[in-house]
């Protein structure tokens, strides 16, 4: 017998699965925070332990660390998917595979952007970030972890295929990752220094709109090209 | 008349024919243009009021730059073509156009740098043209690298192609955030629309130089993508009658 399945449902299942793994592999969700904490903790030991310098540098290393951080937990976006077969399963469906796409992304944000992001102020604090720049760099990154997981996701695509695909998924999606990183920097820059910031913050919303209508696209393609393989 | 030459032109053995006889002229009209174009720019173009002889270098920084960004195009819009069409000629195309873009990204950065010593004062500054032109170098590494890390070839293909498109919806993007990010640079000396604002005993050897380069990036699109065609169809019997001589 043929069920018919909105592709609302589809979408609310994935996400839900994905969820639940997510949370059940607690280690892999907690590893990019601890990353990030680590790599705070390295600045003020590399460069200077200076409160002054370090809350001039502190938007612009928070920004950083939590992009690599974003960075280094993509690899695992499909890969399980991929070994065990489901991504095919997945791709043989009669419905489109985009939503199926903007679940997944989604779920990984929700298990290691989000966490990023709130514990994002705790680490300003740690760089002594002005308190002003607290809310932005809260907000900015919420926008754009969102974005980079989006345009991550293709990346992920392209090389979830390659055995050693880690550092070269890196290497393909940091250049697409500028624009975020200016925009997502500078609100909480212009923040600190009393600037107006919301224009900036509208520009991070402004790429994570464009990302979740477009990027889902090439992850799409990319997906059907990988397991094609 | 029809689609007929454009599915002809799809075609790895009628390209590289057709291709063998223009080969020797645009080689000669290159090196016509870039000879005279350089001693014009070199020897008889007057010296700058400000930068002394040291602006010569836009002869070829100015070029370099042009062809670095116009084959990050060619290279995506040939990879579109293969997506598309299902071309292999055309995924040969777009493996030249990403090796040859990444070496004249590389020239433009290194030409700017020689250039930014005698003028700034220091070899490297970021600002926004800079910069956004090291991003681009950076897009073209990425599409040798996802390119060079596949064993199948045709998923090879496939791959560097998406990754071009989608560096092309990019690259507006990433110029418009640099741009806005800092501007230290000077503003563009040459345009199309408009007065420019270079002496034209300047422009016009540096018009030659540019048509010299564009001249040059064809001669190497084309011997770069015949060589990708006898490499791949060296099993075919026509490229080992052609190897026989």
């Amino acid at each position: 017998m043929i069920t018919e399945v909105s592709l609302f449902r589809t979408f609310l299942v994935v996400l839900q699965c994905d969820l639940v793994i997510g949370f059940r592999q607690r280690g892999d969700m907690l590893n990019p925070v601890v990353f990030f904490l680590m790599v705070v903790t390295m600045m003020p030991l590399g460069i200077t332990p200076q409160a002054n310098t370090l809350a001039g540098l502190a938007p612009g290393l928070l920004w950083v660390v939590a992009l690599l951080a974003c960075l280094l937990s993509l690899n695992s976006l499909f890969r399980a998917d991929f070994e065990d077969g489901s991504l095919e399963q997945l791709i043989l469906r009669p419905q489109s595979l985009y939503f199926v796409v903007i679940a997944k992304v989604i779920a990984h944000w929700l298990t290691i952007g989000l966490p990023l992001t709130l514990v994002a102020p705790l680490l300003g604090i740690l760089l002594s970030l002005p308190a002003e720049g607290v809310v932005p760099l809260w907000l900015s990154l919420l926008l754009g972890t969102m974005t980079l997981s989006l345009i991550g996701g293709i990346g992920a695509a392209l090389t979830v295929s390659l055995s050693k695909g880690g550092l070269l998924l890196s290497l393909i999606i940091m250049p697409l990752y500028v624009p975020v990183l200016i925009f997502g920097a500078s609100s909480v820059r212009f923040a600190v220094e009393g600037l107006p910031y919301l224009g900036t913050l509208a520009v991070l919303g402004t790429f994570c709109a464009l990302a979740l209508i477009l990027a889902p696209l090439a992850t799409v393609g990319a997906l059907k090209m990988s397991v094609q393989e | 008349m029809g689609w007929q030459w454009f599915h002809r032109l799809g075609s790895p053995r009628w390209f590289y024919e057709k291709t063998s006889r223009w080969m020797f002229w645009l080689a000669l009209v290159t090196v016509v243009l870039l000879i005279v174009g350089t001693v014009w720019g070199l020897a008889f173009a007057p010296m700058d009021s400000k930068q002394g002889n040291s602006y010569r270098i836009i002869f070829i920084h100015v070029p370099t730059a042009f062809l670095a960004l116009a084959g990050y195009y060619v290279m995506a819009i040939a990879g579109a073509v293969g997506i598309i069409w299902q071309i292999k000629l055309s995924y040969m195309v777009m493996r030249s156009a990403a090796t040859i873009g990444a070496v004249l990204t590389f020239i433009a950065l290194l030409t700017g740098a020689v250039w930014g010593k005698p003028t700034w004062g220091t070899w490297w500054v970021w600002d926004a043209r800079i910069t956004s032109m090291l991003v681009l170098f950076f897009l073209y590494l990425g599409v040798i690298a996802l390119q060079g890390a596949y064993q199948n070839g045709v998923t090879a293909n496939k791959a560097s192609a998406i990754l071009a498109l989608v560096g092309t919806v990019n690259i507006p993007i990433i110029y418009k955030s640099v741009d806005w990010w800092f501007t230290l640079h000077q503003p563009a000396t040459l345009k199309f629309m408009g007065e420019s604002s270079i002496d034209i005993s300047m422009a016009y050897p540096l018009l030659v130089m540019i048509s010299g380069f564009y001249c040059l990036y064809a001669w190497l699109m084309l011997h770069w993508t015949r060589a990708e065609i006898v490499e791949s169809e060296q099993k075919t019997v026509w490229v080992r009658d052609l190897l026989k001589g």
